[in-house]
């Protein structure tokens, strides 16, 4: 089973993107949950998100707490909270990020991988508006190969109807741009 | 039959719509407004075709849907916490008019203070009201139970409450299976009820039940609630005969020739089956039942799969403060012991307001209740996961 933690800022479209990525996963025959840490829901205020990912039906009904993945839509983020938190080793970061994922690389020594893509500027440009979960979900896939991107924008064609094509150019344009690094040797 | 991904709300608002319902009284609250909300868009855009009452309160959606049901309508609405508090006097007179209401009640636990996430409180308060309970483990559940619900309610004439827990189930998005819609009114379709009320025969609903009467009459919701068992019997067969899933008044897991055993209901039951199933691995003789039907308590049931156990622990996600046991521990206790089956019976409370009940918590209990088998005595109430 894969397990997804996704961190993100309330507008940013976080719950929704563990949604689109689960229900890719399900349309694929997969098992999947994707569920989200309600708190009182606030525009800029740090939202917690996951996805379960397995091949076999799913009985777990809690938070995640050791993900396999870690996904994180801002990178502010990073420097106030403790993303790497449970992360598993030989675990796996994706980051919406200007920055080299060298960067992370050096700070969290769990992660075997680590990948970055300008989310922000790469949603400015396709959508005109700084809102990245479809944009970090080409860079996710990129990384993971979890789901294959046609089966992300397939929800993406279904769930937005009108915006559509234009979060479908972000989700190809990150997945073009991610920038991966990955650790040599044993874990 | 397409299997989707939906969350235990849309799940919920699906079945409604395939039910074909004909009226929709409701008032939003979180974390149940995203089913009213679907069903709403279907009112909408023309897929369902139903009256959609917005009305200004819980109690007035109670309200609504009992006048809607007395003229044969099938009726639908939806709360949560505080909104089914408020419907509390009302939820009597459904049962008592013996209105085939379905509703969705999206578990979440009663101020104060206030907090939107899940437990069972606002279910257990009202489980002296005359409704069936069923309760599900998950989206598909939720769906399949819905279903099931206008089936029962219209067949024994009383009200069902579908209970999901809050966002645990409600928000998450999961596999679920729609089955065509030309199965689904196979399997309910509409039907003229008896003596409802219309233009063309009216008569007087509600009126004073003195002391000659009331006592019949509410017995009659008593003997009414007690017969619903073959029912929805019958009605899970004929489910699972359509549409491949059946789910019965328990769901057991693992309890063949299990020594101990948890009882949950609603979404502990996943985790509970999956540190369970880890148990069983290094040969712990552990199993779980959850309980799917409420009201009316399935006695037989407990009775047959509990009785010989070792030891049984109890998980209530809601309290009873001063009362002698938790709500779900006192009706286990009460059936075991009214047929002289006395396995060692421990009460867990986990989870309230919700509080994350992760894999460490259950294999603290089930380690708990091996441990007061050995000891030979229960312990007073566990309350796990409770910070001192």
């Amino acid at each position: 089973m894969l397990e997804i933690r996704w961190h993100g800022r309330g507008g940013q479209g976080s719950v929704t993107a563990a949604e689109i990525l689960a229900t890719a996963a399900i349309n694929e025959g997969k098992f999947s949950q994707a569920f989200a840490a309600f708190g009182p829901e606030r525009r800029g205020a740090p939202v917690l998100a996951f996805t379960r990912i397995n091949d076999n039906e799913i009985l777990l009904r809690t938070q995640i707490y050791e993900p396999d993945v870690v996904v994180v839509l801002d990178h502010h983020l990073s420097e106030r909270d403790d993303i790497s938190e449970g992360l598993k080793k030989g675990g796996i970061l994706v980051l919406n990020s200007v920055y080299e994922p060298e960067r992370y690389a050096k700070k969290i020594p769990n992660a075997r991988r680590v990948a970055t893509v300008d989310a922000t500027g790469i949603a400015i440009k396709e959508l005109g508006t700084p809102v990245t979960n479809t944009a970090i979900l080409g860079a996710l896939v990129k990384a993971t190969g979890i789901v294959k991107l046609g089966s992300v924008e397939d929800v993406i064609r279904e769930r937005f109807k009108t915006f559509a094509e234009k979060n479908i150019a972000a989700v190809r344009a990150a997945f073009a741009q991610t920038k991966i690094f990955e650790r040599e040797g044993n874990m | 039959m397409k299997r989707v991904g939906l969350s235990g709300n849309y799940a919920v608002a699906y079945a409604v719509k395939m039910a074909d319902v004909d009226v929709v009284a409701a008032y939003p609250i979180t974390p149940q407004t995203t089913i009213v909300e679907k069903l709403s868009e279907f009112v909408a855009n023309g897929e369902l075709e139903a009256e959609y009452i917005n009305v200004e309160s819980e109690h007035s959606a109670m309200s609504a849907c009992v006048g809607a049901s007395l003229t044969g309508a099938r009726v639908f609405t939806a709360t949560s916490s505080q909104g089914l508090a408020y419907m509390h006097e009302v939820l009597f007179m459904a049962s008592g008019l013996r209105t085939p209401i379905v509703m969705a009640n999206v578990n979440r636990a009663l101020s104060a203070p206030l907090n939107i996430w899940n437990d069972h409180s606002d279910a257990m308060a009202e489980r002296d009201a005359g409704w069936i309970q069923l309760w599900v483990t998950s989206a598909q559940e939720a769906f399949d139970a819905t279903l099931e619900a206008f089936k029962i309610a219209e067949d024994v004439l009383l009200p069902v409450m579908v209970n999901l827990d809050g966002y645990i189930l409600s928000h998450t998005y999961e596999p679920v299976v729609l089955p065509d819609e030309s199965l689904v009114r196979e399997f309910v379709p509409s039907r003229p009820l008896q003596n409802r009320v219309s233009p063309k025969f009216a008569y007087s609903i509600g009126v004073v039940g003195p002391p000659e009467a009331y006592y019949e009459m509410k017995y009659q919701v008593v003997d009414a609630i007690e017969k619903s068992r073959k029912k929805i019997k019958d009605v899970d067969k004929e489910f699972g005969d359509k549409f491949g899933r059946e789910y019965n008044f328990v769901n057991e897991y693992m309890m063949e020739d299990a020594d101990y055993a948890l009882v949950t209901m609603g979404a502990l039951t996943g985790t509970a089956k999956a540190v369970a199933s880890g148990l069983r691995k290094e040969g712990e003789k552990v199993g779980v039942l959850s309980i799917r039907c409420f009201r009316p308590f399935p006695k037989e049931e407990i009775v047959a799969l509990l009785g010989d156990l070792k030891g049984v622990g109890v998980v209530d996600r809601a309290v009873t403060p001063g009362g002698p046991s938790n709500p779900l521990f006192a009706d286990i206790a009460t059936t075991l012991y009214e047929k002289g089956r006395r396995p060692l019976l421990q009460s867990f409370v986990a989870g309230l307001g919700g509080r994350d009940v992760p894999v460490d918590d259950f294999k603290l209990m089930f380690g708990l209740v091996k441990d007061v088998v050995k000891e030979g005595k229960s312990r007073p109430c566990v309350y796990v996961g409770l910070r001192e």
